[in-house]
């Protein structure tokens, strides 16, 4: 009796912490929504996405969201050009090639890098790779968004490389097995067979590293330079959605229009994220063949 | 394994019930400025050796920030390097808390470049054009043919309202200058710093406590027959050096108990020393 009375007991309490999480994300929806909408009512939609002023405190202030939104997108793209290839190649060799001494050592490596906090990524972009960018492109600065990029890439290797790893181990055996007996190279399994197998999975990986760059914040505030330009390319200084809501939390008048409107930019980056993890999940979850 | 649990539960309770016996005496709560939290834990410091019976707590956070908690009530004084906004005081007001507004010392704002920067002086007319983006060339204020990199904090700080304020709007009420889209903005004093000292081309603007040797303070003037008046201790205090303002601390309504005493302390000789010892410019 006591047993049963327990055993429903814990059945409820892991019921309760599952949805909690669930439970969770619509609150934070909820008031996020709420919020913006208090901001969105006052301003046009789409004139303050697509104006490109972004002076909150002037009198009258200009809430124009697209160099904020521009700023972010070179960041991710940037960071992810430069994390996919490597991470894919980083995550080919762990489960192909590497011996299982050397497979260890870089699985706990890679989830090390997880584990750098992001100012201090930011930190060592501040003093030691800002000075080289400037140095190497012979940029008035290099605070830029390549630096943010750079920091970036490294943050969302960890993964990318463990997403596509898993992918990579979850092949069939027999597909590999089936090509190497029918004369295959090692590489021309790999490149043939097993890449094109697990492909929905790697598509899912670079979703999920675009998810966990375009949120980050510490390490682009400290070296993205933070101007809020219409950019153009990698090399100039951007200001990215998140780092506008950090940088301005603090000293922002509450109740009035600039600080919804921080909600407001908050309420375009839980769009954006939630898409994007919405089609990892879709890659993720496809049916294989 | 119901024994367990519920032995753990009252070693829980037990601790938890001791943690809140301790804290007894409730504590004068600071909380605003970044400016100004080194200064405002100096001065805790200090005035806790003399008044070992009142704690007080010290936390950062923004101008804003500090304001925001003295109009929840959960902080005692806010510390505040730029005036209160009349719609901030709109807002106390409704919520039943009468702002008190105290100046407890002066913060001199300098404009720095880098050592090897042969610029030493500068109108507060071409800062206002190198940051709003008229100026873009080193060439046109007497240095080197090089292209400026210049650098503000980011708006969560009062020194970047000070700046836009006084220097690129020249002081002048309803004028329409702004920072130009280019200038970079940093997130602390400690940023520019950093950015300055390493860049020759770059300009930027910090607090007088900030000031180091690896960068250099530029002489700023009035008009272009000058005098250009270089940023210390001395300058800001009798005014001879425009570019300063007040600190402030905000309490609800005149100090009284606790808090009188601490602010007290604060516009003592010992707490402007305090003041001085910090690299702030005392009251007096």
């Amino acid at each position: 009796m006591r047993r049963k009375l327990f055993e429903r007991f814990v059945e409820r309490a892991i019921f309760l912490s599952g949805i909690a999480a669930v439970i969770l994300v619509v609150l934070i929806f909820v008031f996020l929504l709420k919020e913006s909408i208090a901001f969105f009512s006052q301003v046009n939609f789409f004139t303050t996405l697509f104006n490109k002023d972004w002076y909150p405190i002037s009198e009258p202030p200009k809430f124009g969201f697209l160099p904020l939104i521009l700023g972010s997108v070179f960041v991710t793209f940037g960071a992810i050009v430069i994390a996919v290839p490597f991470g894919v190649a980083a995550a080919i060799y762990i489960s192909e090639v590497a011996p299982s001494r050397i497979k260890d050592i870089l699985k706990t490596g890679i989830e090390l890098l997880a584990a750098i906090p992001s100012i201090v990524l930011g930190f060592i972009g501040i003093v030691a790779l800002a000075p080289l960018i400037k140095y190497v492109f012979r940029l008035p600065s290099g605070l830029t968004a390549l630096a943010g990029s750079i920091m970036l890439a490294f943050m969302a290797m960890p993964t990318i490389v463990s997403i596509v790893e898993d992918a990579l181990t979850s092949v069939p055996k027999s597909y590999k097995e089936g090509s190497l007996a029918l004369g295959a190279t090692h590489w021309q399994t790999i490149r043939r067979v097993i890449l094109p197998a697990a492909f929905p999975g790697i598509v899912a990986a670079v979703m999920l590293g675009i998810g966990r760059v375009i949120g980050e914040t510490m390490a682009v505030l400290m070296i993205t330079g933070n101007a809020a330009i219409l950019p153009h390319s990698l090399l100039q200084p951007v200001r990215t959605l998140t780092a506008t809501i950090a940088a301005e939390m603090g000293e922002v008048i509450q109740g009035s229009l600039h600080y919804y409107s921080l909600f407001g930019i908050g309420f375009v980056l839980f769009v954006i994220t939630f898409f994007i993890n919405l089609m990892a999940d879709m890659f993720l979850h496809r049916k294989r063949f | 394994m119901f024994k367990k649990i519920g032995l753990l539960l009252l070693v829980f309770i037990a601790v938890v019930s001791l943690v809140g016996c301790g804290g007894g005496k409730k504590a004068v709560q600071i909380k605003g400025s970044d400016t100004m939290v080194n200064l405002g834990q100096s001065w805790s410091e200090e005035f806790m050796k003399k008044h070992p019976d009142i704690p007080v707590a010290v936390t950062g956070g923004g101008s804003g920030t500090g304001i925001a908690a003295l109009i929840n009530k959960t902080t005692d004084i806010a510390e505040c390097s730029r005036n209160m906004e009349k719609k901030e005081i709109e807002i106390a007001r409704s919520k039943g808390v009468d702002p008190y507004e105290t100046i407890v010392g002066n913060d001199g704002i300098v404009v720095v470049v880098a050592p090897e920067n042969p610029v030493n002086k500068l109108t507060i007319q071409q800062l206002s054009d190198i940051f709003t983006g008229k100026i873009t060339n080193w060439q046109a204020v007497g240095g080197p043919d090089k292209e400026i990199v210049a650098l503000s904090r980011d708006r969560n700080s009062g020194t970047h309202v000070f700046f836009l304020e006084h220097v690129v709007k020249l002081g002048k009420k309803g004028n329409n200058n702004e920072f130009a889209k280019g200038v970079l903005m940093m997130p602390s004093n400690q940023a520019i710093v950093e950015e300055v000292s390493g860049n020759s081309a770059a300009i930027g603007y910090i607090g007088l406590g900030y000031l180091n040797d690896r960068l250099k303070a530029v002489a700023v003037g009035k008009t272009v027959a000058g005098p250009y008046i270089t940023p210390s201790i001395k300058t800001v205090g009798n005014k001879t050096y425009s570019v300063s303002r007040p600190l402030y601390m905000y309490t609800n309504g005149v100090p009284s108990g606790e808090v009188k005493t601490f602010i007290d302390f604060v516009l003592s000789d010992e707490g402007q020393k305090v003041v001085l010892d910090m690299d702030f410019v005392p009251i007096r």
